[in-house]
C-alpha cells in the first residue's frame, strides 16, 4: 500500500533555476524513507511541498490516493492531523514561553481534536521516553536531545500515520544522537516516516529505503541495503566514499588519506 | 614543545569553564581535540592564541613558541598571532570580509608577513605570493577567484581561501576549529586531505578541533578527549579510537562506530 506517491515533481523559485526537476518516488505504508542530499540537493524544498507549504509546479503528489490539495483549509486540517514534522533545532522549534504541556498539545488544539488532551500528552511524553512530569515545565529546562524528544512528542500526540522529519538528529551531540536515532526507530514501527537528511550514517541506521538527490534530481533509490553495498551511480559511490571512518581496530597509526 | 599548556583553568565570574587542562603539541605534530558541545574545546583554542573573552578568567600558564600568552600584551601577542600562530574556523562566510575582493584578503596576511620578514612587500612580489597560495590550496580558475567577493564562490572554496590566508603567516602552529563542520560530506573529505597535505608538506604542527571522532582519526596523531571542561583521556589517536579506555571515551567511539556499522549494511 502506497501512502505517499511523489510523480514527476518539478519546482523552481522565480524564474530561477530547476530546484527539482523530475522527482518521482513513492513511500510505501509502514516504511522508513530516507532523502539524502548534500547542500543545494533540493530536499528542503522537496520537504516543503511534502508539508503542503508550496505547490509542485510540474507533476503532483498523492497521500493516501489523493493529490494534496494545498489551498481547501478542511483538507490541510485533515492533512495537518495524518502527517506531522520534526525539525532540525530543538533550540527554535519549541516555543520558549510556553509550558510544554501547551507545546505538546498545541497540534490537539490547532486541528480541534476531541479527547482528554492533557492525557494525550502523558501518554506522547511516555512515548518518547520523557516523564509526564515535565510538561509542566519550560523548554530552557531541558537539553538539546530532551528538547527534541518534546518535538517528537508533539509530533506523535495526534497519532499522524506520517512523520516527516527534517535533519532532526542534525544539530545533536554524537551520544544524543543516538539516543534519538534509536527513538525514531522505536515509534517507526507504529508509523510510516520520511527522513530527511544530509547524514548517510544516520539514514543507513534508520531507514529501509534510500532516495539520493543531486541537484534537483533523483540518482539513485532503492532499498538501504543494497545502495549502501552496491551504489549504481558514480554520485552515490562517491558519497559513501567520502564519509569519515572510524579508523580499524588493527590499524596501527592514525591514518591520513 | 612548540604549544605548551599547563594546568590551564578558564571560568566565568561564577563558572568554571574549562579545569586543570594541560597538554602539549610539538613542533609539525598533528593534534586532535575531541568534544561535545560545552565541553570546552573551542574555548581552550581561544586561550592559546590570546583571543579570550574579557569576561574569561585564565589561571596556569600557556607557552607559545617559548613565548607566554597568558597575561602577554596586546601587542606581544600580534606578534605571536601570524608568526607562530594561524586559525581556521567553522563558517569561513563570517570569517571574511563580505566586501572585499578574496585575492585582497589573501594578500593582508602576506603583506604583513613579508614586512615582518624584511622582504619585497611591492605590489606585484605580494601578487605573486597570493597566486602561489591560491595555487597551494588548489583553488579552480585562480584568476577569477582572486577577483570574486566571498558570497560569489562555494562554502569549501572559501575554507580553502580561509587556509591560505592562514598558510600566508608561515605559522608554526596552525589551529583549525571545526573547519568542515560547515561544508557537505564530499566537501569535508577534500578538505580535510588539503590540510593534512599541506601541514606535513609544510612541516606546521596542527590543532585540529572537531567533535567527529572519525575525522579526528583521519588527520591526527595523538589526541586529547576534553567533556565538560576536563581532559577525559589522551595518547595516540589510534589507540584512544579503537581502544578507549575511559567511560565516556568508549561510549563516544561506540556511538560513531554504530553509523559505521549501519554504514557497512547492519542496521
Amino acid at each position: 500500500m502506497t501512502l505517499l506517491s511523489v510523480e514527476n515533481v518539478g519546482f523552481a523559485y522565480g524564474a530561477g533555476r530547476h530546484v527539482l526537476d523530475d522527482v518521482s518516488f513513492t513511500v510505501p505504508r509502514g516504511a522508513n524513507v530516507g532523502l539524502v542530499g548534500e547542500s543545494g540537493s533540493g530536499k528542503s524544498t522537496l520537504l516543503r511541498l511534502l508539508l503542503g507549504l508550496d505547490r509542485p509546479q510540474q507533476g503532483r503528489i498523492l497521500f493516501d490516493g489523493q493529490p494534496l490539495e494545498t489551498r481547501r483549509a478542511t483538507y490541510m486540517r485533515d492533512y495537518r492531523r495524518r502527517v506531522q514534522a520534526v525539525f532540525q533545532d530543538p533550540y527554535s522549534s519549541l516555543d520558549p514561553a510556553h509550558r510544554v504541556q501547551r507545546i505538546v498539545t498545541e497540534p490537539l488544539r490547532s486541528l480541534r481534536l476531541p479527547g482528554d488532551h492533557a492525557a494525550m500528552a502523558r501518554q506522547a511524553m511516555t512515548d518518547v521516553g520523557m516523564d509526564p512530569a515535565a510538561l509542566s515545565r519550560f523548554p530552557h529546562q531541558f537539553s538539546g536531545g530532551q528538547r527534541q524528544r518534546i518535538a517528537i512528542a508533539r509530533a506523535i500526540v495526534a497519532r499522524p500515520e506520517l512523520v516527516l522529519a527534517d535533519e532532526a538528529v542534525s544539530a545533536l551531540d554524537l551520544s544524543t544522537r543516538v539516543r534519538i536515532v534509536d527513538l525514531f526507530r522505536q515509534i517507526s514501527t507504529r508509523m510510516t516516516m520520511v527522513f530527511v537528511s544530509h547524514d548517510m550514517g544516520v539514514v543507513a541506521a534508520l531507514c529501509d529505503r534510500l532516495v539520493v538527490l543531486d541537484r534537483g534530481r533523483i540518482v539513485e533509490a532503492g532499498p538501504t541495503s543494497r545502495i549502501l553495498r552496491d551504489p549504481q551511480e558514480p554520485y552515490t559511490r562517491s558519497l559513501l566514499a567520502s564519509i569519515p571512518r572510524m579508523p580499524a581496530a588493527s590499524q596501527p597509526e592514525g591514518q591520513s588519506t | 614543545m612548540l604549544l605548551d599548556i599547563a594546568d590551564l583553568t578558564l571560568g566565568t565570574r561564577d563558572t568554571t569553564l574549562v579545569q586543570g587542562l594541560s597538554f602539549s603539541i610539538a613542533p609539525g605534530e598533528r593534534f586532535g581535540l575531541i568534544g561535545e558541545s560545552g565541553s570546552g574545546k573551542s574555548l581552550t583554542a581561544l586561550a592559546a592564541t590570546g583571543l579570550l573573552p574579557p569576561a574569561i578568567r585564565a589561571t596556569g600558564t600557556i607557552t607559545l613558541g617559548g613565548e607566554p600568552v597568558l597575561g602577554a600584551s596586546e601587542r606581544r601577542l600580534s606578534r605571536l598571532r601570524g608568526a607562530a600562530v594561524a586559525t581556521v574556523f567553522q563558517e569561513p562566510l563570517t570569517a571574511l570580509d563580505p566586501l572585499m575582493p578574496l585575492g585582497r584578503q589573501i594578500a593582508l596576511p602576506v603583506r604583513r608577513r613579508l614586512a615582518r620578514e624584511g622582504g619585497d612587500t611591492s605590489r606585484p612580489a605580494v601578487a605573486r605570493e597570493v597566486r602561489a597560495l591560491v595555487e597551494q590550496v588548489r583553488l579552480p580558475d585562480p584568476d577569477r577567484l582572486i577577483r570574486a567577493f566571498p558570497h560569489e564562490v562555494s562554502g569549501g572554496q572559501r575554507q580553502r581561501v580561509a587556509i591560505a590566508m592562514a598558510l600566508a603567516c608561515k605559522p608554526r602552529l596552525l589551529i583549525a576549529d571545526e573547519p568542515t563542520t560547515a561544508l557537505d560530506v564530499t566537501t569535508q573529505a577534500e578538505i580535510v586531505a588539503l590540510l593534512t597535505g599541506l601541514v606535513r608538506d609544510e612541516g606546521i604542527a596542527l590543532l585540529f578541533i572537531s567533535h567527529d571522532l572519525a575525522v579526528v582519526g583521519q588527520v591526527a596523531e595523538r589526541v586529547l578527549v576534553m567533556r565538560a571542561g576536563r581532559a577525559v583521556e589522551t595518547g595516540p589517536a589510534a589507540r584512544v579510537l579503537t581502544a578507549p579506555e575511559e567511560g565516556y571515551t568508549r561510549s563516544l567511539v561506540a556511538a560513531a562506530r554504530r553509523f559505521d556499522t549501519a554504514l557497512e549494511g547492519g542496521a
